[in-house]
């Protein structure tokens, strides 16, 4: 494909951005971070034949959600994170847990590349991934799920109530 | 190298530095917040595997994770405000006992 460098770009971006929320010292930075690489993911989601996703990514992970979590970090003044790093209670854990998620990465990589392997498919004419093709699938071929979800929205709501009423 | 395989290979990197984050950090919030980069990361592979099949199919499933996911962060952070007021703190290292 031609957009490769593009992606790369995009790819490199992505993986900083996690990193910086990995490392971050401030919470609010962290978010920033996160609204980032979820702007990335949209453009990346842009190239992959997906614009309706892309625009719920922008609108729902990197607006709504995003704007949750930093009117929370700021609703209890949590942004400093400096005394976490002072606990030395559990030091192991740090080599600890970067060799499990090396571990991960390279199981998922061998699994997915060696054993799965991603199917080498002839360039066919691309299927229309526009909202109107999204709705009607959505409506039909899925309109279970969809009530579903309807109604998991509703309990969220009302457990997000319930958890932070005052009594 | 072609887009799908760069793609998945991505969201598998970003899988792992999520979990990463959950593993490390020690504030709520943090480890949270690394949920939802795997979360993403999820939806990068399964977007680039509708691409490839050349189907919708892919693209709903990552729809409805969206949907299961604002529901889970409206959740979640409700229960982080709710312990913050009673331990005064949002690391994961103070939350030892099971009485609330």
């Amino acid at each position: 494909m031609s957009d490769l460098p593009l992606l790369i770009v995009l790819g490199a971006l992505s993986i900083a951005s996690a990193l910086g929320l990995l490392l971050s010292r401030n919470a609010i930075y962290a978010a920033l971070y996160l609204v980032l690489n979820f702007g990335v993911g949209a453009v990346i989601y842009i190239l992959l034949n997906a614009p309706f996703i892309a625009v719920i990514q922008v609108t729902v992970y990197a607006g709504a959600i995003m704007v949750l979590f930093v009117f929370v970090i700021m609703l209890l003044g949590a942004e400093k994170l400096s005394i976490e790093d002072s606990s030395t209670s559990f030091a192991f854990q740090r080599p600890l847990a970067l060799i499990l998620a090396a571990a991960l990465l390279v199981i998922a990589v061998y699994v997915l590349f060696m054993r799965a392997g991603v199917p080498q498919m002839t360039n066919l004419a691309l299927v229309d991934t526009s909202p109107a093709a999204i709705g009607l699938m959505l409506f039909n071929t899925y309109s279970f799920p969809f009530e579903v979800v309807s109604i998991l929205l509703l309990v969220a709501m009302v457990g997000a109530v319930v958890l932070t009423r005052n009594k | 190298m072609d887009t799908t395989t760069f793609v998945v290979f991505l969201s598998a990197i970003l899988f792992a530095i999520g979990t990463l984050g959950v593993l490390l950090r020690r504030n709520a919030l943090l480890i949270f917040m690394s949920i939802e980069l795997m979360l993403n990361a999820a939806n990068l592979a399964m977007v680039a595997f509708a691409m490839r099949w050349n189907q919708l199919n892919g693209q709903m499933f990552v729809f409805f994770i969206m949907t299961v996911a604002a529901a889970e962060v409206a959740v979640g952070l409700a229960l982080i405000v709710t312990i913050f007021r009673t331990k005064r703190s949002t690391s994961v290292d103070d939350l030892s006992a099971l009485r609330g």
